[in-house]
C-alpha cells in the first residue's frame, strides 16, 4: 500500500536526527569541552575540614608573656539530628536567652539541614565543663574548640591590638581567609598577622548527599597538617610599659620610649587605654561598642595618630639647619627683649637678655629662633624666601617629619609639614614670599603636626647624633629574621659634626636655670626639650622629649600630656620618671614626691573639650598677634584652624 | 534483530552499574526475566489477536487508570500505583501500548479519511481520555507523551500545517517568556511584513509600509512625550501598530489585495496567543511546573532548590569527561548525589561512568532503533501495523527526547523513563509489549494485507 504521504517518513526521521544531533553537540561540549563541572563533582563528594592552629605567643624583651591563648568553645548544631530537648537547662548551661536559641537554630535549619553550624560562639571553659556533661541529653549538638587571645599583663592594648573575624575585604584580599576565620585587626596582631596566624590544617573528607562522612578522600594524599603561629618576641619593656601606663593614668596624651642604638620601641602608651581582655570572646562587640562610644576615645592610638605641633622641641632642628645652612654658629648671638618685635608683629618671650645657642636651648628663647629662622628663610644663598623655605623643609623631612617612618605598626599617620604650595595657597595667594607670615615655624607652632612617635624617633636621632633606626616593635620572630629595614641606619641631611653643638644646650634644659630643672635626676646626665603644643580647643599641650645617659644613651623617649599646659609642668617630670625607672630600675627617694604627683594628676576632671590635631586640610591662617607672655614659649599668632575631628583608622568590625 | 541483542547487553550492564542497591538490582532482574517470558508470549500470539482485541485491551486499561484513582496508592503526589505484593504497577504506563493499538485499528478502518472532522474528533477522544486520567492521576508527564500520535497522525495524512503551527505556537510561547513585550511586538511586526513581503514578492510595496510604520510610530512618540509624557514604550508600540493596522487593512480593501487580511489575522492571532501565554503559564500550570520552564529557559536559576536536580545531573554527567570514571567508579552516583538516579535519571549514571563515548554511543543506539522502527513500519503492508509500527517510534522517541533531554538541561524536568534503561518493572514491561507487538506483527507482515 503506497500512498503519496509515505515520504513523510523522511520528515520524521529528519525530526529524530536533529533532536540526536543537538543533544550529541550539549553532551560533547558538557563532558568534553566544558571543565567546571569535573570541579564541581570534586566538591560535591569531598568535604573539606579545616582544623585551625593556636596563634604563636607574643612575649616582652625581657621574656615576659604578653599574649597566649586560651581554649574556647563553638557549639555546633546539625538540625536533622535535633531531638526535643529541655531548652530552659540548654539555655540554663550555655547563658543565652531562649529567643536567641530559638533565632540560632531557625537561621541554623535555613541554611542547611545536614550540614553544621555554630549557635554559639566562644563559650566560656565554666560553661563548656558543664554542657560536655550533660550533652547527651541535646542530641544533635557537639562543640569544636578554638582558640582566643589572652593578655596575662593587660597593658600595651595599643601596641598589640586584637583579633576579630575577617571581613569581605580582607577575603578579597588573601584568599588565605574564609568567612569566619580570625584575623589580626590592628596593632601587632595585623603587622605579624602572616607570622603570628600560623597556617591551618585541611582534611579531605569523603561524604555522600547527607554529608555522612565515609572516609578520607584518597587515602588522605591533599591533607595539610595545621601548622602553629611563630611566636613573637616584642622589644617592650613590660615593666617600664606598665610603669608609663600607670603615669598616665588621668590623663589623656601618650609615652613613646625607644632605645637609640637599635630603634627598638620600649614603650609606647596611648592614654586613655583599655584592657586588652576587654576585645575577646563572647561580649566583645558589646565592649567594643561602649569603648568607641567614650568621648575621650581609648581606641585612638594617640602615639601614631595624634598629631600635635611639636611646640619648643621643634628648635633643634632649626638650630641644626641653621648650623648647616652656615647661617648660625654656636657663637651667634641674638637679643632678647621679652620678645621679638617687627613692625607691629610681636612674638612674645620672656627674656631681657643675648644669647647664644645653649642657652637659647636651655632657656627656650622664642625671639632667638625666629631670628634665626628667619636668617635660614631669608639666606642670599637663594633667590626667594619660598626656594629657602622648599630647602628647610627637605631638612625637616629628613628627621622623618611629615611623613611615615615605615614602622611595624599599623596606621601609623604622616603628621604635617606642609608643602611650599600649601602656603602659596593658604598664607601668600600670589604675593611675594617673606618669613614673617610664616615665622612660628621657628618655634615649631603653626600647622606643623607631629605624632609622637616621630618625636621619639627625633630624640633618637639626637641622642644617636645624627642617624636613627626606623622604630619598631619586633625584637625576634620565631623562625624568621626580622625585616632589615629595622637594621639600617637612616642619616639625616645634616651632617653629624654639627649635632654634638645642640647637645649642651639640651643638657643645660636640665640644669640649674633650664625650664625642666625641676626633673633633674640625680647621678643621670639627661638631655632634653620642654615644648608647648598650642591647642586652639583648650588649654596647651604639655611636650617633653629626651634621651639619657648623655654620653651612651639609652633611651630616648617623648612625652605629650593633653591640656598640661607647660612642658616643664607634666611631660617632663614623667619623662625623667620613665628613664629614672628604665636606668636604675627604681625612683629614688628624694623624686618619691614627685612621682606621687604624677601618678595621681587627674587633668581629666572637669572634663576638657576633645583633644585635636591639625589636619592636613582645611586649615587656614589669620595673622594676628598674641601679646600674652607665657612662660615657655608663647604662640606668635592667634591661628584659627578648622581641624578635622579625628578620624579613627581602625577597622571595625564587621 | 541484532539491535534487540545489543541493546539488551547495554542495558544489563548499565543496570549492574548503579545498583548498589542490590535490592533494586535484583527486583529489576526479575522484571527482566518476566519482560522476556512476555517477549516470548506476545511472540508465540497470533499478530491478528492484538488486531481483533485491540478496543478491548483500551477499555481494560481505561478502567484501571479510573480505578487507579480511587484505589492506587500514592507515591510521590501521584495516585498511579496499584501494589500487588512487593511489586508496584503502573497503569499508565500500560496505557500507551493500547492506545497505540486503538489508534492504529481506528485509522486502519476501510473508509478512514483523516480531514474528517469525525476521524478527528474519535482520535482525539481515543488519545484524549488515558492523557486525562493520567493528569487526573497528577502525573502530567506521562500524560504528555500522547502529543507525540501528532507525528502518527501526520504520517496519515494530516495536514502538515498542523505541524507548523505547533511548532510555531511553541516558539512563540518560549520567547514569549524570555522576551519582554517591546522585543516581542517588534518581533512579530517584523515577522508579519516579512511574511508579507515573502508573499507579495514586491519590494517597493514592503519598503512604503515599513517607512509609513515608522513615520507612524514617530509620530505616536513625539505626541507621547509632548501630551501624555506618562506612556511606557509598550504603550506608543501598541498605538502605532494600531492606528498603522487600521491604515493596512483599508489599502488591502481598497486594492483589494487578499495577502494583507492573512497578515493581519497572523499578526493578530500570534499576538493573542502570546498575551495569552502568561494566562496559562501563570494560572493553569502548577507551581513546579513553572519553576522547572523558567530554569531551563535561564529565566531564573537556583541551583540549590529547583535546578538541583538538572544542576547536579549536569555535574555527574559533566565530570564523566571523554571515557568516563571506568565502570561502577562514578562518585556522584555511587554517592546519591543525583535523585531519582535509577529511575529518571539513569542516563547520568552513562554520563559518569562512561563518559562521552558511552553516551554518544547510547544515543545513536537508540537512533538505529528508532530509525529502524520507521523503516519497518514504512514496509509494512496492513496499515494497522504501519500505523502501530510510527506509533512505537514515535513513543520511543518522545521518552528517549525528554528524559536525556532533562538530564543535560534541554528540556524542563518532566518525569518520565528512559526507555529500557530506567529501573521500573511497569515501564518496562510496557516498552516489551510496544515493542514486541510490532516485531509480531512485523513477523507476519507477509500473511495478509489488513
Amino acid at each position: 500500500m503506497v500512498d503519496s504521504n509515505a515520504k513523510r517518513t523522511y520528515l520524521i526521521a529528519a525530526i529524530f536526527l536533529v533532536v540526536a544531533v543537538m543533544y550529541l553537540i550539549r553532551l560533547f561540549t558538557l563532558q568534553v569541552v566544558d571543565t567546571s563541572y569535573k570541579l564541581s563533582a570534586t566538591n560535591n563528594v569531598v568535604r573539606r575540614i579545616v582544623n585551625y592552629p593556636a596563634r604563636g605567643l607574643v612575649y616582652d624583651r625581657k621574656g615576659t608573656l604578653l599574649v597566649y591563648n586560651q581554649a574556647a568553645y563553638d557549639v555546633l548544631v546539625t538540625p536533622r539530628e535535633l531531638q526535643p530537648f529541655d531548652t530552659l537547662n540548654f539555655c540554663n548551661i550555655t547563658g543565652v536567652t531562649k529567643e536567641e536559641l530559638k533565632e540560632q537554630l531557625q537561621k541554623a535549619k535555613d541554611y542547611s539541614y545536614f550540614k553544621p553550624s555554630v549557635i554559639i560562639k566562644q563559650l566560656s571553659a565554666q560553661r563548656y565543663a558543664i554542657l560536655q556533661e550533660q550533652l547527651y541529653k541535646f542530641s544533635g549538638f557537639f562543640v569544636q574548640t578554638r582558640t582566643l587571645r589572652e593578655y596575662p599583663q593587660k597593658i600595651a592594648s595599643h601596641v598589640l591590638g586584637y583579633v576579630g573575624e575577617v571581613n569581605q575585604q580582607m577575603i578579597k584580599k588573601d584568599p588565605y581567609y574564609e568567612t569566619g576565620d580570625y584575623a589580626g585587626i590592628t596593632g601587632l596582631e595585623k603587622s605579624y598577622e602572616k607570622e603570628l596566624r600560623g597556617k591551618k590544617g585541611v582534611n579531605y573528607l569523603m561524604v555522600d548527599v547527607h554529608n555522612r562522612i565515609k572516609g578520607s578522600f584518597q587515602n588522605g594524599r591533599y591533607d595539610t597538617t595545621a601548622v602553629i603561629g611563630e611566636n613573637v618576641v616584642t622589644s617592650l619593656d613590660a615593666d617600664l610599659q606598665r610603669y608609663g601606663e600607670k603615669l598616665m593614668q588621668g590623663k589623656a596624651g601618650s609615652i613613646v620610649a625607644i632605645e637609640p642604638s637599635t630603634g627598638e620601641v620600649l614603650t609606647l602608651v596611648s592614654s586613655p587605654t583599655y584592657d586588652p581582655n576587654l576585645l575577646v570572646g563572647r561580649d566583645r562587640g558589646e565592649h567594643y561598642l561602649a569603648l568607641a562610644r567614650d568621648t575621650l576615645n581609648p581606641l585612638f592610638n594617640r602615639a601614631l595618630m595624634a598629631q600635635y605641633p611639636p611646640g619648643s622641641t621643634f628648635k633643634m632642628v632649626n638650630a641644626l639647619i641653621g648650623l648647616q645652612e652656615g647661617v648660625l654658629t654656636p657663637y651667634t648671638r641674638y637679643a632678647c627683649h621679652y620678645g621679638y618685635t617687627v613692625g607691629n608683629y610681636h612674638m612674645g618671650c620672656h627674656h631681657d637678655t643675648v644669647f647664644t645657642l645653649s642657652g637659647s636651648i636651655a632657656e627656650s628663647c622664642n625671639a632667638y629662633y625666629a631670628q634665626e629662622f628667619r636668617s635660614i628663610l631669608e639666606n642670599p644663598k637663594y633667590p626667594d624666601v619660598r626656594q629657602a623655605y622648599d630647602t628647610w623643609r627637605k631638612y625637616v623631612m629628613s628627621f622623618g617629619f611629615g611623613r611615615t617612618l615605615g614602622t611595624d605598626f599599623p596606621n601609623e599617620l604622616k603628621g604635617f609639614v606642609p608643602s611650599s604650595n600649601f602656603y602659596e595657597k593658604y598664607v601668600f595667594k600670589g604675593s611675594r614670599w617673606r618669613a614673617l607670615p610664616i615665622i612660628s615655624l621657628a618655634i615649631g607652632q603653626g600647622e606643623l603636626g607631629i605624632t609622637p612617635l616621630q618625636l621619639a624617633n627625633y630624640a633618637a636621632t639626637l641622642a644617636n647624633r645624627g642617624y636613627y633606626y626606623i622604630p619598631h616593635i619586633v625584637k625576634k620572630i620565631q623562625n624568621e629574621n626580622i625585616p632589615t629595614r629595622f637594621t639600617e641606619r637612616h642619616y639625616t641631611d645634616i651632617d653629624t659634626t654639627q649635632f654634638p653643638k645642640i647637645i649642651e644646650g639640651m643638657e643645660e634644659v636640665l640644669k640649674p636655670g633650664g625650664t625642666a630643672a625641676m626633673s633633674r635626676i640625680p647621678g643621670i646626665t639627661m638631655c632634653g626639650k620642654t615644648g608647648t603644643a598650642q591647642n586652639p580647643h583648650g588649654a596647651d599641650h604639655s611636650v617633653f622629649m629626651a634621651f639619657a645617659p648623655a654620653d651612651h644613651p639609652k633611651i630616648a623617649i617623648s612625652v605629650y600630656v593633653e591640656n598640661g599646659v607647660w612642658g616643664a609642668r607634666y611631660a617632663a617630670p614623667i619623662a625623667s620618671l620613665m628613664i629614672e625607672k628604665y636606668l636604675t630600675d627604681s625612683i629614688s627617694s628624694g623624686r618619691k614626691w614627685l612621682e606621687k604627683r604624677m601618678m595621681e594628676a587627674n587633668l581629666l576632671e572637669p572634663k576638657k573639650p576633645k583633644k585635636k590635631a591639625p589636619a592636613e586640610t582645611e586649615t587656614t591662617v589669620s595673622s594676628t598677634t598674641n601679646k600674652t607672655p607665657e612662660r615657655d614659649t608663647v604662640p606668635p599668632k592667634e591661628i584659627a584652624v578648622k581641624r578635622d575631628s579625628l578620624v579613627i583608622q581602625e577597622d571595625t568590625i564587621n | 534483530m541484532g539491535w534487540l541483542n545489543i541493546y539488551a547487553a547495554v542495558y544489563n550492564e548499565d543496570h549492574q552499574s548503579i545498583m548498589d542497591m542490590t535490592q533494586r538490582y535484583g527486583k529489576q532482574l526479575i522484571w527482566i526475566l518476566m519482560a522476556s517470558f512476555i517477549a516470548i508470549t506476545v511472540l508465540i500470539i497470533d499478530s491478528k489477536f492484538y488486531v481483533a482485541f485491540a478496543y478491548v485491551f483500551y477499555a481494560v486499561v481505561i478502567v484501571l487508570l479510573v480505578a487507579v484513582l480511587f484505589f492506587g496508592k500514592e507515591v510521590n503526589g501521584a495516585r498511579a500505583w496499584f501494589e500487588i505484593g512487593g511489586f508496584a504497577l503502573q497503569p499508565a504506563e500500560l496505557g500507551k501500548f493500547v492506545t497505540n493499538l486503538a489508534v492504529a485499528k481506528y485509522i486502519s478502518q476501510y473508509n478512514f479519511k483523516m480531514h474528517r472532522f469525525k476521524s478527528l474528533a474519535v482520535l482525539g477522544m481515543l488519545i484524549g481520555i488515558p492523557a486525562l486520567l493520567i493528569i487526573a492521576q497528577n502525573d502530567t508527564g506521562s500524560a504528555l507523551v500522547y502529543a507525540v500520535f501528532i507525528l502518527v497522525f501526520y504520517r496519515e495524512g494530516l495536514s502538515g500545517m498542523f505541524l507548523f503551527w505547533g511548532f510555531a505556537a511553541a516558539v512563540l510561547f518560549v520567547l514569549t517568556l524570555i522576551w519582554n513585550e517591546v522585543r516581542l511586538v517588534g518581533f512579530l511586526i517584523f515577522a508579519s511584513i516579512l511574511a508579507y513581503g515573502i508573499v507579495r514578492q514586491k519590494m517597493k510595496e514592503v519598503v512604503k509600509i515599513v517607512v509609513i510604520f515608522a513615520a507612524i510610530l514617530g509620530v505616536v512618540y513625539l505626541f507621547s512625550h509632548m501630551v501624555r509624557p506618562g506612556w511606557s514604550t509598550a504603550m506608543i508600540l501598541y498605538v502605532a501598530t494600531g492606528i498603522s493596522i487600521f491604515i493596512f487593512i483599508i489599502y488591502g480593501i481598497r486594492k483589494r489585495i487578499q495577502p494583507v487580511f492573512w497578515v493581519v489575522l497572523f499578526f493578530v492571532s500570534s499576538l493573542a496567543l502570546s498575551r495569552s501565554v502568561s494566562f496559562v503559564y501563570e494560572d493553569v500550570l502548577v507551581a513546579h511546573q513553572r519553576d522547572r520552564i523558567d530554569e531551563v529557559l535561564g529565566i531564573r536559576s537556583d541551583p540549590l532548590g529547583v535546578g538541583y536536580n538538572v544542576n547536579q545531573s549536569k555535574i555527574a554527567i559533566g565530570s564523566g569527561g571523554v571515557t568516563g570514571k571506568g565502570f561502577l567508579k562514578g562518585t556522584q552516583t555511587k554517592f546519591n548525589f543525583v535523585p531519582e538516579q535509577s529511575t529518571d535519571f539513569i542516563f547520568c549514571t552513562v554520563g559518569e561512568e562512561w563518559g562521552f563515548l558511552g553516551t554518544s554511543t547510547v544515543i545513536i543506539l537508540f537512533m538505529i532503533l528508532l530509525i529502524r522502527l520507521l523503516f519497518l513500519a514504512e514496509r509494512q503492508r496492513s496499515r494497522f501495523s504501519r500505523v502501530y509500527g510510527y506509533g512505537v517510534a514515535g513513543i520511543l522517541f518522545f521518552h528517549f527526547a525528554i528524559n536525556i533531554g532533562m538530564t543535560i538541561g534541554l528540556v524542563p524536568v518532566i518525569g518520565i523513563p528512559l526507555p529500557f534503561f530506567s529501573y521500573g518493572g511497569s515501564s518496562l514491561w510496557s516498552f516489551t509489549f510496544l515493542l514486541f507487538i510490532f516485531l509480531r506483527l512485523d513477523a507476519s507482515r507477509m500473511e495478509i494485507l489488513r
